[in-house]
């Protein structure tokens, strides 16, 4: 490893007043995010995993500051990213971009491609001119695999993967450093999907670029990233590198997570779920370690003392009393 | 029975074709489906999204969207073609003999009516699903409320929900998405249907809520031998819960076989293509393939076998002339020009 990481996050935490009432006065906190720390490396994909209300997305909104932090920093390129000025913050969105889930949702239906396509050029003072953004735009839709007929198309006129397409092409147009993926893939079918997994791979490759992955899908992190932290309610629950964390999971939700994946193989052997009961609310976070209600090894100490993130080993962290407790139970 | 039926078949669907009217013109979107499925047989459907595999399912009740349509074909549900009954006959099949679960458990549950009294409607449609020492016809109303919730219960407890007479007095709002679904489930056992449809049951909830529907799905499959069409588009479940394997491409069956055969050796270029898209980790890392381009719209088919310009394996005729359904081997079919024999 070498110089600073690209991007540094301390302590982050997002907290969200619930409002209730006449007054509308803050009566208690969705714990979004809170306290997490980790850092990338540049040319790493860092990969997120979770289930719903885990607070993935939230972290995405944070890094590309279309959220405020409560506490906590965000360090990108070794520079703090809170009160940045106008043209700080045109050059921090020109070098950090972001691809959310449903492209169906990111694009204007009444936007043309070109349209779609040139607008962050200008607003970000990327290109100097209409003829030359455009040109751009061309380049763009080239490096995702698109021809230039789609230019003149709105959004419904293409399909799901294509969509998707325009999105990372938006994005890829401003030759941003560091791309945030949101759940890239989830509303794209499979074929589909693995047509955008090489292409984002490709992409990376080739301008040497650095992701940051959410999706709750781990054989897609497992696929695309270097370094994989697993998210329950708010906080960091595991992190290691992406080999590592597959095959010998320490925490035990890591572990449920995995053994959940459904296997294409009639013949595997499908064990029990080694979880029970759903994502409790980050409204009413559990005492002591979030996840043990849910875990099945849980005792008495998992219920009173909430266990603190700690490294096992080089770049292995767990959170848990009792971390590679789910290895020995029967499959 | 109804002409052609056969014994222990529980479903056949024969020559099935449906349209949709998109942009003011009908086009086919399922085109000459057959398909059929034996008492407490699980059988999978898959394809990806547009392949026809819901329209084929909502066919069987009767129950196609506004712009759909069947155009031929036939529906046999224990023997009877759907097509010729009257509505008045559809409404007791839709309310005994088949049950839907759809994707998103919210949509089909009362926000307004306890969990256990939605329960309960099955045996109020229905009373001699209560059991009970006199006869359900015989017994005062009251009585038969009190046996329904009792009832209602017990399927609750079938589902695994813990606590149930609390949950049954519980409102749907308060309960979480992989409880919903559960009820939805139960809601579809308690009229002890011939045939469950469970369309993209999964979908909408996390992988751990997910696999704990799955773990359910099997169980009652062991404990109520429930006859089963499920339909999604995640090779995993399929491999997992299907005795049996369809899939669907572009409106039609392309291979169908049972689920060993077709993970061991798919034959048709699209369900080989199909099971290596989908990411898996084998030993240090993740291995998967795309298929280049994608499935073509509706209203614009390309002629012939409607995969042939993504087939790897493509022949000149693919392009003129649509395969048939050839057998390989008793009870493997596959659709494709590599393996017609005539």
């Amino acid at each position: 490893m070498s110089g600073p990481p690209l991007l540094d996050v301390t302590c982050l935490t997002k907290h969200f007043p619930v409002r209730t009432g006449f007054l509308g006065r803050a009566t208690s906190q969705v714990r979004a995010v809170d306290g997490l720390g980790f850092q990338i490396e540049a040319g790493q994909t860092f990969g997120l995993v979770g289930e719903s209300g885990c607070g993935k997305t939230t972290i995405a909104m944070l890094l590309v500051k279309l959220l405020e932090p409560t506490a906590g920093h965000i360090r990108f390129d070794g520079g703090e990213t809170s009160g940045l000025g106008r043209q700080a913050m045109k050059e921090f969105r020109r070098q950090v971009q972001i691809v959310f889930q449903d492209p169906h949702g990111s694009l204007d239906p009444r936007q043309s491609m070109l349209s779609a396509l040139i607008e962050p050029l200008r607003t970000l003072g990327i290109a100097a001119d209409r003829a030359s953004a455009a040109d751009r735009a061309r380049e763009a839709l080239e490096l995702v695999g698109l021809g230039p007929e789609i230019l003149r198309r709105l959004p419904h006129e293409l399909s799901g993967g294509q969509r998707q397409r325009v999105a990372i092409a938006r994005s890829m147009a401003v030759a941003p450093r560091f791309m945030v993926l949101d759940e890239p893939t989830s509303s794209v079918d499979v074929s589909i999907q693995a047509q955008i997994l090489s292409l984002l791979a490709d992409l990376k490759r080739r301008r040497a670029l650095t992701y940051l992955l959410i999706s709750h899908n781990l054989v897609v992190v497992r696929h695309m990233s270097d370094v994989v932290a697993v998210m329950y309610l708010g906080k960091i629950v595991e992190r290691a590198d992406a080999a590592t964390l597959f095959t010998e999971p320490l925490h035990p939700y890591s572990a449920a997570l995995i053994r959940a994946i459904p296997v294409p193989d009639p013949d595997a052997t499908v064990s029990a779920a080694l979880v029970r009961g759903d994502v409790a609310s980050p409204v009413r976070v559990p005492s002591g370690c979030r996840y043990h209600p849910r875990c099945p090894f849980a005792e008495s100490v998992c219920r009173d003392v909430e266990p603190p993130l700690a490294e096992l080993a080089p770049g292995r962290h767990v959170a848990c009393h009792f971390p590679g407790v789910a290895r020995d139970s029967p499959s | 029975m109804g002409r052609g039926a056969e014994p222990g078949m529980v479903l056949e669907i024969e020559d099935l074709c449906v349209e949709l009217s998109i942009e003011g013109r009908w086009v086919r979107a399922v085109d000459h489906v057959s398909l059929s499925i034996r008492r407490g047989e699980v059988l999978g459907l898959v394809g990806e999204s547009g392949s026809g595999k819901s329209l084929t399912a909502l066919s069987i009740p009767r129950l196609l969207p506004d712009n759909g349509r069947i155009v031929s074909g036939a529906v046999r549900l224990l023997g009877e073609d759907v097509r010729g009954q009257s509505e008045q006959a559809m409404n007791r099949l839709r309310a005994r003999s088949v049950a839907m679960i759809f994707q998103n458990p919210t949509t089909y549950l009362n926000p307004v009516l306890r969990v256990g009294a939605q329960i309960a409607e099955a045996f109020e449609v229905n009373p001699d699903l209560l059991d009970g020492p006199a006869s359900p016809r015989g017994i005062s109303a009251r009585e038969a409320r009190r046996r329904a919730w009792r009832k209602s219960i017990e399927y609750l407890r079938l589902v695994q929900i813990p606590d149930a007479e609390r949950v049954a007095r519980q409102y749907p709002f308060e309960l979480s998405g992989g409880m919903q679904q559960r009820v939805v489930i139960a809601m579809a056992l308690a009229r002890q249907p011939d045939l469950v449809i469970a369309d993209e049951i999964t979908t909408a909830l996390d992988v751990t809520v997910q696999a704990q529907i799955l773990g359910l799905l099997s169980e009652l499959r062991r404990a109520t031998g429930m006859t089963l069409l499920l339909i999604t588009h995640d090779m995993g479940i399929v491999a997992q819960l299907a005795d049996r394997v369809a899939v669907m491409y572009s409106g039609s069956i392309v291979e169908c076989a049972d689920v060993r055969s077709l993970f061991r050796q798919p034959r048709h270029p699209y369900a080989k293509a199909l099971l290596e898209t989908v990411p898996v980790i084998r030993g240090n890392r993740t291995v998967f393939r795309p298929i280049p381009g994608t499935m073509p719209p509706l209203t614009d088919p390309p002629g012939g076998c409607r995969f042939h310009p993504r087939c790897p394996d493509v022949l000149a005729r693919c392009a003129g002339v649509k395969p048939d359904s050839v057998h390989l081997e008793p009870g493997h079919m596959v659709a494709c020009h590599l393996y017609g024999a005539r």
